[in-house]
């Protein structure tokens, strides 16, 4: 019945969601080497990414993820895709690579992928404080936002991830918008979506 | 995938009573003017009023069916309530509306847009059942307090207010009282005059007639300023040519409905309580939401901890069996149900809810379908999740 019609997302997204890939099975004893929590239950979406690392390449990963289907199904194609890839280049994965990989996702919906890239970061990030390498990768691939301040959008996560919540909380961590103020717009639209996460 | 199909979205819409399809198909003849001198138009007329009068009998206006008027639907009829609380309100000394936090979006809104325009308004809480707080509407209504507006039963976790009570307070208070009674009207017995209210709202396809027709009740004293402005139609409060094949289907739906009434609440109260029944034993950790007892005999609502709605959703979806989700990801925004918030539920427990509402077609095998397939989703989506169930 279901299959004469065209479904909400892409097919997919649709296969992903039916058949998710490495997923966390606890009868199975998978030994992490690192892992990363992020989302919010209050928005309906968090995700975990459990990673095995060998020579700094992800050798193996699993995952587990509270949300909707996109949600499943970007943490499971982001899961195929970065198994066998070296943590330097998986920690740069952008969301679009993931939503564009599942064939698109509707406009409300970006948020789910952008939370699976950000568990993965958070997984590699927790691989590298247990390597005595905190925070080398954390500027790597970042978007400059505020050209006067030289302000990335990884500044502005770690703003909020720090307890800014509003643009004058931003401002107070981070001094962006404080020169010409161009870039305030494209920052408040990070803001909220990082709030909206991390919050 | 599967080639069962179980609906049990009836509170979205309904399909059309076999009944009412087939006397629609006749009344497509019925195509002159209402308005008409001539024998052509008188007949057609002469067949409005009778759907009015089974309209009117539904809600206990059968000896006054002229306080029914046919509008486009329930958000019509909702906007033309709000709209003629505009105009009192500028012009007279009251100005105060009141509502409930679990209204529908379209009584919201109107609320909200009174609100722009300077009017106080005020949204009561309920309890955590989705009563209203009695106490706190009787603080909220005063002599100052223009309309308060009450659903009767709640769309989403199906709770049946007191209307009458609701009613005597706010007309204690010199209060005009609307109720919009979309999810009420065919499903529990609806008395306007025993209610007391003064506009009452209502929608056809809830009950399985044509979309795009619905009512309002207004009673005899009530104000009503038209919104739809235009010929002498409805006695001039709202205009625009008789809808003659959507008002005889509402009469027909409205006739089959209080025929079957009685049958339907027994029948389908029945199946809700064998649903309900199942999914606790069958599923561990859920929480029912809504009224124990003061409840829409269809609608059944229930959180599933550590699994989220829209997966719930779409996973029943992949097996045939359609319901709807409080989940924030199915609203397009990212709050979950405003109803279950309003009830004190968290919000994980709303992003987790599932609304199963059951209608006329039902059967118990259908029930025991979705007792099959829903506990092995909700099992394997906790698995999936990072949240305790």
């Amino acid at each position: 019945m279901s299959e004469a019609f065209s479904w909400l997302y892409s097919d997919t997204v649709k296969e992903h969601f039916t058949n998710p890939r490495n997923l966390f099975d606890p009868a199975e004893g998978f030994q992490a080497d690192a892992q990363g929590l992020t989302g919010n239950v209050k928005c309906g979406d968090q995700m975990m990414f459990m990673l095995k690392i060998r020579d700094d390449v992800i050798a193996d990963v699993r995952w587990k993820t509270y949300g909707c289907a996109s949600a499943i199904a970007s943490t499971s194609m982001l899961s195929e895709v970065v198994k066998g890839m070296g943590i330097r280049e998986a920690y740069n994965i952008k969301p679009d690579d993931i939503a564009r990989k599942l064939g698109g996702l509707p406009d409300n919906k970006i948020h789910c992928s952008v939370l699976g890239d950000k568990a993965l970061r958070a997984a590699i990030d927790d691989y590298l404080d247990k390597t005595g390498r905190s925070g080398l990768f954390r500027n790597e691939g970042a978007t400059v936002i505020c050209t006067c301040l030289n302000i990335t959008d990884r500044d502005i996560e770690e703003a909020v991830k720090a307890g800014a919540r509003d643009w004058q909380g931003l401002q107070e961590r981070t001094k962006i918008g404080t020169v010409c103020g161009g870039c305030k717009e494209k920052a408040e639209e990070l803001l909220s979506d990082y709030v909206h996460i991390f919050a | 995938m599967t080639d069962r199909f179980v609906y049990m979205d009836y509170n979205a819409t309904t399909p059309l009573h076999p009944e009412v399809k087939r006397r629609m198909t006749e009344d497509l003849e019925v195509y002159a003017n209402a308005s008409s001198m001539h024998e052509a138009g008188r007949r057609a007329r002469s067949r409005v009023e009778s759907a009015r009068a089974a309209v009117a009998t539904l809600i206990g206006s059968g000896d006054d069916a002229e306080r029914v008027l046919f509008t486009s639907g329930g958000s019509e009829s909702n906007n033309t309530v709000f709209a003629t609380m505009f105009h009192l309100g500028r012009k007279g000394p009251r100005k105060g509306i009141v509502t409930t936090a679990i209204e529908h979006p379209c009584v919201l809104n109107s609320a909200a847009w009174l609100c722009d325009e300077g009017f106080p308004v005020r949204f009561v809480g309920v309890d955590s059942h989705g009563r209203v707080d009695m106490d706190e509407l009787s603080s909220a209504v005063d002599d100052s307090t223009l309309l308060v507006s009450v659903m009767a039963a709640n769309n989403e976790i199906g709770t049946v207010q007191d209307m009458a009570a609701i009613a005597k307070l706010a007309k204690s208070r010199g209060a005009l009282v609307h109720t919009d009674a979309t999810q009420a009207v065919g499903k529990i017995p609806v008395d306007v005059k025993a209610w007391g209210v003064d506009y009452l709202t209502m929608s056809c396809h809830k009950l399985y007639g044509p979309k795009g027709i619905g009512a309002l009740y207004v009673a005899k004293d009530a104000p009503l300023v038209p919104l739809i402005r235009g010929g002498h139609q409805e006695h001039g409060l709202r205009a625009g040519t008789y809808n003659n094949v959507g008002i005889l289907g509402f009469g027909a739906a409205a006739e089959l409905a209080w025929a079957e009434l009685p049958a339907y609440r027994e029948r389908i109260g029945a199946l809700r309580k064998r649903l309900a029944e199942g999914i606790l034993a069958a599923v561990p950790k859920v929480r029912i939401n809504g009224h124990p007892t003061e409840v829409l005999p269809n609608t059944l609502n229930v959180s599933f901890p550590g699994a989220e709605g829209e997966a719930i959703l779409l996973y029943l979806d992949l097996a045939g069996i359609e319901v709807s989700t409080g989940s924030a990801c199915a609203s397009g925004s990212l709050e979950p149900s405003h109803v279950l918030l309003a009830t004190g539920l968290g919000p994980e427990l709303a992003h987790g809810s599932i609304r199963f509402s059951m209608g006329r077609e039902t059967t118990a095998d259908d029930v025991d379908y979705v007792l099959e397939r829903l506990p092995p989703i909700i099992a394997r989506l906790r698995a999936m999740s990072t949240v305790e169930a």
